[in-house]
């Protein structure tokens, strides 16, 4: 059966996801939180995953990553570069964490140890899949924080976390995701925390570092407006069950489901009319270069 | 995922996340929580237990038939050096459990009148306690300012003192006077500060809190948000602080009845029937096991039904 | 970080003249004549008078006080012209019962205490510690509910019932150990070790039992952390995650409670000593308090809150140490 999906699916798809569910038992049964979820994703593309809080999209992230709590039961297919992740063990799984996918995640400031530099933390990642010097994975950190543009490398590479600001931090995070040089990102609302124009600036960051190295991204949000303008792909989910999927086009111009459309209705200054919405695209696109307002 | 359930009530709450954070818990939900508990039937039962025994003392007394100050020379062998006669230390149909070496009092009714004596000097502590640091607590956290830095010096300057070997010295100083009113004063000026420092942090944290806002926009005083907003989400905090700070309050004067500078003889405490006993301990091993097994045993039931208590309170929240 | 080292002094200095302004009024106001003690049954107003001019004690309290403090920073003298005492800074003052000096007393004393301390430390950092976090990590398991029963057995019970409980097992009944005492650890190591083992559990115990839960706590607080999550995003081992990201931010309110713990007991573990006859500063302070001699319960006292003051300071400057959010602020 698995070996027939295999076969059916060309081999060229960066990430093949078919038929996923994620299986939670509660006191008062099993609960699906992921329900015959299936799309694929190339290279360089991305595909935005729209829905609610408790819609189900941070447990698919988490289901491809395998972070997953034990008691969680994971169902369907994972095809990542063509080989299947779905009941690896973790030994094996932790060598593709990181290094073939990478995961930024919501708040950055709690997702980074308060305890540690942020150099540690990047090296950290870097080392755990490459067997280099301690030397050789700072360089390696100064590199992918010139990268985010973060200014000063040198300088702040033996900083905390607290010493950053939230957009600084989100670019910490950026930069560890990015230090393996990954094929697949998960971005799990990773705009979600940060104010209007950081979050602008972090967007744009984000679209072209992954013009420049190629990879595919899953970007995970509740906003169809920054959906609008980082996705060529969407899938709509609700309660755990994807309820449309479509180019960003499509989904935005001809919502089918109702629940799309009220997702779409939900956005303030935005309603039908596609003029419209572009006028909000060019507001959320950023004006000024990230690297002019870095010491934020 | 569950929520993971916090073991140290105090712990938690000095890193300043109120326990009852969402508005006052439902009382009836963590009633019916605890009532699935087997532990918190049985540590409430027994505190209830003790409690009984407590009020009920001269009654249970005159069932047994031995008071608390009767000496039973019958009951011992003065051959033996006083040993009581009888195995397990005379406990038997006559003496409940057991009888003191020598004397010959009654065990039974001395636990049951030490009884009385720790847990109203326990009690009475923990009111005195609860409503000081409860008071000045709020004072500091809500209204701040020079209030606020008065009374941090304060219970700064108490948390630093040595405060076991100071109200030992200062019991042994003061006159005798009436012990247990005395150990339950000495026992509040020490104490006070822990309740008060958590009651602080979360006034100061429900202060910023919106509906403290809206109140104010509604045009409340502050004395009205203080006893409309503040106190009621600090209940919970406040009831479990309570119900932990009993069995230390227990401890602590048994540790000094035991030092000898807490209740003085001839009326019974628990700490101070084990100290009786020390030179006894290797030939009537049952004197000091029957204190020290109730002392335990109270202790351990106020500490479970704490403990359950604030896990209860803190889920209850959560959900 | 140097003007922060400084107010803290201050503080310190602050806190312990309270103190010993407090504990002075206590005995030498408080408490009955010493004077009349001294003088015993046999006495003349004329010679308690003497003694109350030997001892300083008809002076005006506040001269007193400050007599006092100055001889602890530069010593005193006791009587006048031939029959002068001189007592050497730091002078704490004499004994009203054996008249030795109170800081030799308190000196002498002090290495079985430390003994105590360190022993009991050794043991329930090692036990507590590590029962507390194998039960964060097995949380739920069954050894994870036996270790927080124990535990909370372990903080319910009084030391001075375990410690007749042992003794009456294990000395009386089973005669395993020898009875507790103080000896010297050249002459025999092994006996030693086995006259403090005792007093070592017994003290440790209740700690034990409270690192116990308040390890698990933290750790299962910090497991639920979101950086806990990065960390096996970017596919470390999971021992390192665990060693790296888990222990240090668990830990690290752990060290500073224990050097307020330790230093407690450094002034004496007085239960501990006294129900087991040891002679350390806190059997000193019980026998002192039994005895009414003022001048070694306030010498005691202000050692204990000397220890407990300057570790809070300790304490303090390590946790900006450990981590750095506090660091940088201060």
């Amino acid at each position: 059966m698995r070996h027939d999906q295999k076969g059916s699916i060309p081999a060229n798809h960066l990430l093949a996801v078919t038929g996923l569910g994620v299986r939670f038992p509660t006191p008062k049964g099993p609960v699906d939180v992921v329900k015959d979820l299936s799309f694929t994703l190339d290279r360089g593309q991305t595909l935005g995953i729209v829905g609610e809080s408790g819609s189900g999209k941070s447990m698919t992230s988490l289901a491809i990553m395998g972070l997953l709590p034990k008691d969680a039961k994971v169902t369907g297919s994972i095809l990542l570069n063509g080989s299947q992740t779905v009941d690896r063990s973790d030994a094996e799984l932790r060598k593709l964490r990181g290094d073939s996918m990478a995961m930024v995640f919501q708040d950055p400031l709690s997702s980074l140890n308060p305890y540690y530099t942020v150099g540690l933390q990047i090296t950290e990642a870097y080392r755990a899949h490459r067997n280099v010097s301690r030397r050789a994975a700072r360089a390696v950190a100064l590199e992918a924080m010139a990268q985010v543009q973060i200014k000063d490398p040198q300088l702040r590479i033996d900083q905390y976390p607290h010493q950053f600001s939230g957009g600084m931090r989100q670019r910490i995070m950026i930069a560890i995701a990015l230090c393996c040089e990954p094929d697949l990102i998960i971005a799990d609302e990773p705009t979600t925390a940060l104010d209007v124009t950081v979050q602008a600036q972090i967007l744009a960051l984000m679209a072209d570092l992954q013009k420049e190295t190629g990879a595919g991204m899953i970007f995970i949000t509740h906003d169809l407006a920054v959906v609008s303008q980082v996705a060529q792909n969407v899938i709509v989910m609700n309660t755990g069950r994807p309820v449309e999927s479509g180019t960003t086009e499509q989904i935005f111009s001809a919502p089918a489901h109702p629940y799309t459309r009220a997702l779409l209705n939900a956005i303030p200054r935005l309603d039908d009319d596609l003029e419209e919405l572009k006028m909000v695209q060019e507001f959320t696109r950023p004006k000024v270069t990230p690297a002019a307002v870095t010491t934020s | 995922m569950t929520t993971t359930p916090t073991q140290l009530a105090v712990a938690a709450e000095e890193k300043g996340s109120p326990l009852n954070g969402g508005g006052p818990t439902s009382a009836r939900r963590v009633i019916h929580t605890m009532r699935r508990s087997p532990a918190v039937l049985f540590s409430a039962g027994f505190i209830v237990l003790i409690a009984l025994m407590a009020i009920f003392a001269p009654l249970l007394v005159q069932l047994s038939g031995w008071g608390p100050y009767e000496y039973d020379a019958n009951a011992v062998n003065p051959d033996l050096g006083g040993l009581p006669h009888g195995s397990l230390g005379g406990i038997g149909a006559d003496h409940w459990l057991g009888v003191e070496p020598q004397s010959g009092r009654d065990i039974f009714a001395r636990i049951a009148y030490g009884g009385r004596v720790s847990l109203s000097i326990a009690v009475s502590a923990t009111l005195l306690t609860t409503f000081i640091g409860v008071v000045l607590g709020t004072v500091a956290g809500f209204f701040g300012g020079v209030a606020d830095q008065i009374i941090s010096r304060l219970m700064d300057f108490l948390m630093a003192f040595p405060s076991l070997i100071f109200m030992i010295a200062l019991l042994s100083a003061l006159p005798a006077g009436n012990r247990p009113v005395l150990l339950v004063l000495v026992l509040s000026v020490f104490g006070w500060p822990y309740m008060a420092r958590v009651i602080r942090g979360q006034s100061m944290s429900i202060k910023n809190r919106e509906f403290v806002e809206a109140a104010y926009a509604s045009g409340a005083s502050k004395l009205q948000i203080v006893f409309r907003e503040v106190l009621p989400n600090l209940t919970g905090t406040i009831i479990v602080m309570c119900t932990l700070s009993v069995p230390g309050y227990i401890g602590t004067e048994a540790g000094l009845s035991f030092l000898g500078v807490g209740v003085t003889p001839p009326t019974a405490s628990w700490g101070q029937m084990i100290a009786a006993a020390v030179p006894w301990y290797a030939t009537d091993p049952m004197f000091f096991m029957v204190p020290g097994t109730f002392l335990f045993l109270t202790v351990l039931s106020f500490t479970v039904f704490g403990d359950h208590l604030s896990k209860a309170i803190d889920t209850g929240e959560a959900r | 970080m140097v003007s922060y080292f400084l107010r803290r002094l201050f503080s310190v200095a602050v806190i312990l003249f309270f103190v010993s302004f407090l504990t002075f009024v206590i005995f030498f106001q408080l408490s009955p004549d010493p004077a009349v003690m001294i003088c015993g049954k046999t006495c003349t107003p004329e010679r308690i008078e003497q003694i109350r001019e030997q001892l300083g004690v008809n002076q005006p309290f506040l001269t007193q006080f400050f007599t006092f403090l100055g001889g602890i920073f530069a010593g005193r003298s006791y009587g006048a012209g031939e029959a002068a005492i001189h007592c050497a800074a730091p002078c704490l003052g004499f004994s009203f019962q054996t008249s030795q000096s109170v800081m030799d007393m308190i000196v002498s004393r002090l290495p079985v205490s430390i003994t105590i301390a360190a022993g009991a430390a050794v043991l329930w950092l090692l036990i507590g510690v590590s029962a507390g976090l194998i039960s964060a990590i097995k949380s739920g398991t069954w050894w994870d509910k036996g270790a927080m029963m124990f535990a909370l057995g372990g903080i319910s019970l009084p030391n001075y019932f375990i410690a007749l409980v042992l003794q009456y097992v294990l000395v009386v009944q089973l005669q395993i150990l020898p009875f507790p005492s103080t000896p010297d650890f050249a002459e025999d190591p092994l006996f030693w070790f086995q006259s403090y083992i005792m007093p070592w559990s017994v003290l440790a115990f209740g700690y034990a039992s409270m690192y116990a839960r308040l390890t698990r706590a933290n750790v299962l607080d910090t497991l639920g952390e979101n950086f806990m999550r990065t960390a096996r995003a970017k596919g470390l081992p999971p021992l390192l995650v665990l060693r790296r990201h888990a222990l240090r931010p668990s830990l690290t309110p752990i060290v500073t409670l224990f050097g307020m713990d330790f230093a407690g007991l450094l002034g004496g573990a007085l239960i501990t000593e006294t129900v087991f006859g040891l002679n350390g500063v806190g059997k000193l302070a019980a026998d002192s308090i039994g005895k009414n001699d003022q001048p070694v319960i306030m010498g005691v006292t202000l050692m204990a809150a000397l220890f407990v003051v300057v570790a809070n300071v300790v304490v303090d400057l390590l946790y900006a140490f450990l981590d750095p959010r506090v660091r940088i602020k201060a």
